[in-house]
């Protein structure tokens, strides 16, 4: 949980240059990932599989962005990120659709439609976020998880139609859109006939406008405060840091963004289900989170890339290849935790860089 | 760090590179089909009958030939929206030149456009939501559409004059109930039935003593059932606990009753249903089938099996009549195939005489079966 941001103020200044540098170097990857994957598109050298990857591994890269904010940056477990995925794709996607006639360029409608998918989503952080903060460690976990599983729930009953006479929306009773127009979330169909607008720029960009917002707020004032609240609440409260506005704002700025990447996430298919942003999902971008570490934000974005090729990339195996995958994840996991191993490559490294690795790492070390 | 990072990014990228390098491969004489479905997971049971069909019918084209007509390949989706997109990546990669689609709908809704798009033949044998075929002029169905279904449900009850009173019981969190409920709904009011009362449930429902008791309470000697075998075994369970014996009438997801595990098929005596398939059928084609999905897997074949099989056969027939051969492009054949679907009629195991409409839904009449003894009996 400790990084470079919380590092003793003596050396603030040269530490401002670090991390500064630090956030460039992620840019610069994501940059430079998404210039490479381009070319090799354009010159037909990458299969029609890690194509279609490409889109889905930047919605959870941002998925990952979002949520380690919340858990790494916060402090607080969120096992309901999906849901806010959920509402976000269900509502940009709506407006996306409403807006076909009105914006001709598909671009702008994408950006419009996940910005919309982002207030919504942030909507509904307010909602969730001012009872559930109240509450710690396992009672929030539970609470979110509920709260995935109600939004799944509400969107499977969900109607809306588009024709003529506008915009119709039912809850339980099941409408039909008139002859010349069509359902755009039609119930435990899901959202239907969505013509794919999503592109891998927009995707990549998307990742890069997360990655700024999430790194200039851990940077800023707020960003102290928050983590302040996750490593002592109540040296956080006795220095006047007010526990629900910070909480409150960096659980809501998670939201949207999860909010405007399932509005990403939705625009890739042609049909999307509420049953796709369940508990596994959430429980998956925690698994990213988890694996990349909790409060690195880059190592959650590799991490996310990584898992999300893996069960593609392992069809080769055929059946086993689920089996394959679980067992990696645990491999992974277990050499990431292991003291013994993480004081082997901190000996690896030099005496500086050393110093920076968690606590446990440096420990080993010095025994 | 850094140097994990590197490793990672140089890893990432040659494992893509690896796999572009796979891309393309060569020309061989046979035709490539490919199809998906769920093969591991909550669905495995649908995608696992569907594949082992296929390759029975490859397998007996190939050998009746004397040479490998077709080659199948078929991917895993799991049942699920975005692992759908991958595997028709995936067959697309293997350089999939005829497509036997999703085995379920949710699927079918992904990867049709996608075929659409790529103007690659698609017939699903079982993807039965109506919006599927909607995707493009290339997309076929071998199974009815929900819709349809319902509707031929409710001409089936009022030509028999099965009852006056009807009651439906449907799940309201699938599109596959959904959609053949709406049907038979409007159809029903349509040909003057008198449904009584219409109660639904959602999945991992296990109770339905409330959805029984207000069909019983309201009369009804008619029970139209549009879910699937799991539910219905129990529903039928609960209705003898209460002693209500109306005449039970479910749809091709019915089908599979009387193979699951520890279910008392006594409870199934006298259920109606309307299933484009009966395993028990006397005809050569169906027993040849049978036989050797049953030595093969020690299993009777579903009717996902069965839909397959004919969907393999189909194509067949198309390649043949339209003189496909392996080395034209996909988009060459998905242009012979659809000319030949649009005026073909084929005999299969799940029909005789079918056709297909340039909408791509497909024709053939449905049979009403009646459970006796514990196997089917034709209605006609």
């Amino acid at each position: 949980m400790k990084n470079s941001n919380n590092a003793p103020r003596s050396n603030f200044l040269s530490n401002i240059s670090k991390t500064t540098r630090s956030n460039f170097i992620t840019y610069g990857i994501i940059i430079v990932v998404y210039v490479i994957m381009q070319i090799l598109v354009n010159a037909g050298a990458v299969s029609n599989l890690i194509r279609g990857q490409l889109i889905p591994i930047c919605v959870f890269a941002t998925m990952a962005v979002s949520l380690n904010l919340c858990v790494g940056i916060l402090g607080e477990l969120s096992l309901g990120h999906a849901g806010f995925m959920s509402v976000g794709a269900f509502t940009g996607a709506v407006a996306i659709a409403c807006m076909e006639s009105a914006i001709p360029s598909p671009i702008l409608r994408l950006i419009l439609g996940m910005l919309i998918g982002a207030v919504f989503a942030a909507i509904a952080g307010v909602i969730i976020g001012i009872p559930v903060l109240k509450l710690n460690g396992d009672y929030l976990a539970i609470v979110t998880l509920a709260f995935g599983e109600i939004i799944r729930s509400i969107f499977t009953n969900v109607y809306v139609g588009l024709d003529s006479a506008g915009l119709h929306f039912s809850i339980l009773n099941r409408i039909k859109a008139a002859e010349d127009g069509k359902m755009i979330i039609n119930g435990a169909i899901g959202l239907t006939g969505i013509k794919p607008i999503a592109t891998f720029f927009m995707a990549a960009l998307l990742l890069l406008v997360t990655l700024i917002i999430v790194f200039n707020l851990i940077n800023s004032k707020t960003g102290r405060a928050v983590m302040a609240l996750r490593d002592n609440q109540i040296a956080a409260q006795s220095i006047g840091i007010s526990i629900p506005k910070f909480k409150l704002m960096a659980f809501v700025i998670s939201a949207a963004i999860a909010g405007a990447a399932g509005t990403m996430f939705a625009e890739n298919y042609s049909t999307m289900l509420a049953t796709k942003f369940d508990f596994n999902t959430s429980i998956l971008i925690l698994v990213f989170v988890v694996l990349g570490g909790l409060g690195n934000i880059r190592g959650s974005i590799i991490a996310a890339a990584v898992l999300t090729l893996l069960p593609e990339l392992l069809r080769s195996v055929k059946d086993y290849r689920m089996l394959a995958y679980a067992i990696i994840l645990i491999v992974v996991m277990i050499f990431k935790n292991s003291p013994s191993i993480q004081a082997k490559m901190a000996l690896m490294r030099s005496k500086k860089t050393a110093r920076k690795k968690t606590k446990k790492a440096s420990i080993g070390k010095e025994a | 760090m850094k140097k994990v990072i590197a490793t990672l990014l140089a890893a990432v990228l040659a494992v893509t590179c690896l796999t572009a390098c796979g891309n393309g491969g060569s020309k061989s004489s046979a035709i490539k089909i490919g199809g998906q479905g769920p093969l591991t997971g909550n669905a495995a049971i649908y995608g696992l009958a569907c594949q082992r069909a296929a390759q029975i019918a490859v397998d007996e084209i190939n050998e009746k030939a004397g040479k490998t007509v077709f080659e199948l390949k078929y991917e895993d989706d799991q049942h699920d929206v975005s692992v759908a997109a991958n595997a028709y990546n995936a067959l697309t990669d293997w350089g999939m030149q005829i497509y036997l689609g999703c085995v379920t709908s949710g699927p079918c809704l992904v990867t049709a456009p996608m075929a659409a798009n790529d103007n690659i033949f698609f017939l699903t044998p079982s993807g039965s939501t109506a919006d599927i075929v909607k995707a493009g002029s290339n997309v076929y169905q071998m199974c009815f559409a929900d819709p349809n279904q319902g509707s031929a449900s409710a001409e089936y009850i009022k030509k028999k004059e099965l009852g006056s009173k009807i009651a439906v019981i449907y799940q309201s969190d699938i599109d596959y109930s959904m959609g053949i409920y709406d049907t038979f709904i409007s159809k029903a009011a349509e040909l003057g039935l008198d449904v009584v009362s219409e109660s639904s449930f959602v999945t991992d429902a296990v109770d339905f003593s409330v959805q029984i008791a207000a069909a019983k309470d309201a009369g009804a000697d008619v029970l139209y059932l549009p879910i699937y075998y799991q539910e219905a075994s129990l529903i039928l369970a609960q209705c003898k606990n209460v002693d209500y014996a109306p005449v039970v009438f479910g749809v091709d997801g019915m089908d599979g009753i009387l193979t699951l595990e520890g279910f008392d098929t006594s409870l199934a005596e006298d259920v109606m249903l309307l299933t484009p398939f009966s395993a028990d059928a006397s005809d050569e084609k169906t027993q040849n089938f049978v036989k050797k999905y049953n030595e093969l897997y020690n299993e009777t074949p579903n009717q996902f099996a069965a839909d397959t099989y004919d969907c393999v056969y189909a194509i067949y027939q198309a390649v043949q009549e339209g003189k496909l051969d392996a080395s034209m492009s996909a988009s060459e054949m998905c242009d012979k195939l659809v000319e030949q679907f649009n005026t073909m009629t084929f005999d299969g195991i799940t029909g005789t005489g079918m056709s297909w409409s340039e909408d791509g839904y497909v024709t053939k009449d449905p049979k009403g079966m009646i459970i006796k003894d514990g196997v089917y009996v034709g209605l006609d």
